[in-house]
């Protein structure tokens, strides 16, 4: 119990932080906003979970990534794939298989059908299972991931060439998504999802039920990361980001080290991508390319790179500032994030959690010692590490 | 010539940068137990030479043998855990973890991606990182982070690094670049101690301390070794004073 207190939680300060995250997500905003603005936090915790996966990449491990969201992509269209045979099941069902026949090929997707494609691709067939789908969606990333860190970090290729590359990657996959339109639904991508498991997605309260699960996916996640970090594994990637050839000389395989972080990460981030098909009901290519990855990075960066929860805050405020900005002054909003990117970067680099690490507990006693002489004071500030 | 059995032999060893022979066809061997010294002026391949040895750099030419294993072509972690470990000039520590957990990342327990995770700190590390700590003097500093630590602390902090794997040959680059004169002397006590059983070869401009840990001392002199022997004779070697111990 005490050690799972320590590595799980993270004594005091952490669980501290992690009650705060929980009951914001599981309690306060459910409360006070709306479904559709529910929804939208949804969306964008699905992409936290990538937040999160490149603290233990990136500020752990020091590998930059520019290109996570093809990791988060992939598990999306795992998702995707696996909802859309659902769907085209349904429909087969519904208008009876007679009529159906004449129009479209029975149980494929129907944009395979318009892509003259009359039967489903072998590679499809694994999403009709809903276990292998899920087993699918952590393998196939893992696999990328692991060859393309033996390829790069055997090679010892590493810092601005490594975040190139894998924003090449992202690129590439986007291409081939994009243009295998009979395999993948091209640029729309795969829409009109219904139902899960004959459970239909589309309903408030189904909406709901996937906020809340997302929720328990981050929460998950952190811990999850947490226990990570607290074992010698979580020491020797500060190492290796700090001092790889000392690594390397205390008879290690650093290459290893960072390909595993790397596929943890990666897998990772597919979790967060199926839950963002769960979200919002589509998948599409627009989504994984090479934007949507940096601003993942940005996230982190904003949110504190050292700190799990931090990237989950972050992921939330930029994403609104994101969402608000770039509605009400479209032309200033890049300008905007750039200009936080690199202050951010340039004078708290520790981001969000940083800054509260140092601001925080003076204010807390601050306002404990204002508490103590007059009884009724403000609420108190919310603490994180 | 009775052939005695050397711990570490390099048989005409040669790199070449862009045609520049840093170091050149150097033959060198090292007994069991013994501790070599290897001076010379700057430049002379001295670092270059540690790092043929530990697999930092390729040779060009030559052959590297450690207990009658060949090390040269093996990854550097391949030669690590063949007993052969390194000192590198500037102190090389883990600066955003503590002392206790510089040593125990040296330590060879779980030096796989997976062994790693699921590594636990069992009372056998915990003792053998104290008694580490206790020899290179930082037994009461270990929960400070590394980075917090004086020059000559990190120093030391390194060489119990190396000292965690129980290694076979130690390669030190500078150990006391950056000491004080206390901690000079207690460092080459330090060596002298952790020496026994064991060979190293350490590199060092400073003479009085050459003389009072070296048993034999190579001289180089632009990638090759000009001389070799005991301390006093190579102090008469009129080639050295000319190209090194003169100035
Ligand atoms: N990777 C490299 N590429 C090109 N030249 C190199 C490389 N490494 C070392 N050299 C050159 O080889 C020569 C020997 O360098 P080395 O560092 O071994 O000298 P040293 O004897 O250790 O000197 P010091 O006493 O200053 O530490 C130098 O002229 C250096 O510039
Ligand atoms: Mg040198």
């Amino acid at each position: 119990m005490n050690s799972f207190y320590r590595s799980f939680l993270g004594g005091r300060s952490g669980t501290v932080g992690l009650v705060v995250l929980s009951l914001l997500l599981l309690v306060v905003l459910p409360l006070s906003i709306d479904a559709f603005r529910l929804n939208m936090m949804g969306k964008y915790l699905s992409l936290a979970f990538v937040a999160i996966a490149l603290v233990m990449c990136w500020g752990y491990g020091g590998i930059m990534s520019l290109g996570q969201g093809l990791f988060w992509g992939l598990g999306g269209y795992c998702m995707a794939a696996f909802l859309k045979l659902e769907a085209a099941a349904n429909i087969a069902k519904e208008a009876g298989t007679d009529q159906i026949q004449a129009l479209t090929t029975v149980g494929i997707p129907d944009f395979m059908d318009w892509n003259q494609i009359t039967e489903l691709p072998w590679f499809w067939y694994p999403f009709k299972s809903f276990p292998l789908t899920l087993a699918l969606m952590i393998v196939i990333p893992t696999v990328i991931a692991y060859i393309v860190g033996v390829a790069m970090f055997k090679r010892r290729v590493g810092g601005v060439y490594f975040a190139i590359i894998t924003q090449a990657l992202c690129w590439a996959m986007e291409i081939l998504f994009v243009t295998r339109q009979g395999w993948t639904g091209g640029i729309n991508g795969i829409t009109d999802l219904r139902t899960l498991l004959g459970w239909d997605i589309r309903t408030p309260d189904a909406q709901m039920t996937i906020y809340f699960l997302t929720c328990i996916g981050i929460i998950g996640c952190i811990l999850f990361g947490r226990w990570l970090l607290n074992t010698k594994f979580g020491r020797l990637l500060l190492a290796v980001r700090d001092m790889e050839d000392r690594v390397r000389f205390s008879g290690y395989d650093v290459a290893n080290i960072k390909t595993m972080v790397f596929c943890i990460a990666a897998a990772m981030s597919s979790i967060g991508g199926a839950f963002f098909v769960l979200n919002v009901g589509f998948m599409s290519p627009k989504l994984v390319t090479i934007e949507p990855s940096i601003y993942m990075v940005i996230f982190c960066a904003v949110g504190g790179r050292m700190s799990l929860i931090g990237a989950v805050y972050g992921t939330l405020i930029v994403s609104f500032g994101r969402t608000f900005f770039s509605e009400e002054f479209p032309a200033l909003w890049y300008f905007l994030m750039g200009s936080v990117f690199i202050l951010v970067t340039m004078v708290f680099p520790e981001g969000l959690a940083g800054a509260v690490n140092r601001f925080g507990p003076p204010l807390w006693n601050k306002i404990a010692r204002l508490w103590r002489k007059k009884p009724p004071a403000a609420p108190a500030e919310e603490v994180k590490p | 010539m009775i052939y005695p059995h050397f711990a570490l032999e390099l048989e005409e060893l040669t790199v070449s940068f862009d045609g520049f022979k840093a170091v050149n066809g150097v033959t060198l061997y090292v007994a069991k137990d013994e501790l070599r010294v290897i001076i010379g002026p700057n430049g002379a391949g001295k670092t270059t030479l540690l790092d043929l040895i530990c697999g930092r750099t390729k040779p060009t030419d030559g052959k590297i043998t450690f207990m009658d294993k060949v090390l040269t072509r093996l990854p550097e972690q391949e030669i690590v855990r063949a007993g052969v470990v390194r000192k590198f000039q500037t102190p090389s520590i883990y600066p955003k973890i503590s002392v206790f957990e510089n040593l125990e990342l040296s330590h060879p327990k779980g030096r796989t991606a997976i062994g790693a995770i699921f590594f636990r700190r069992t009372p056998d590390v915990v003792e053998r990182i104290h008694m580490v700590a206790e020899q290179i003097f930082l037994k009461d500093l270990l929960n400070k982070e590394a980075e917090q630590l004086s020059h000559g602390q990190k120093q030391w902090l390194e060489i119990g690094m190396l000292l965690m794997a129980d290694p076979q040959l130690l390669l030190l680059d500078e150990p006391v670049a950056g000491m004080s004169v206390r901690e000079r002397e207690q460092t080459a006590e330090l060596l002298r101690s952790i020496c026994k059983g064991r060979s190293a070869v350490v590199i060092e401009h400073d003479m009085k301390f050459v003389r009072r840990i070296a048993d034999k001392v190579t001289v180089m002199h632009q990638g090759k070794v000009l001389a070799e022997g005991h301390m006093d004779d190579i102090e008469k070697d009129p080639r050295v004073v000319e190209v090194y111990l003169g100035h």
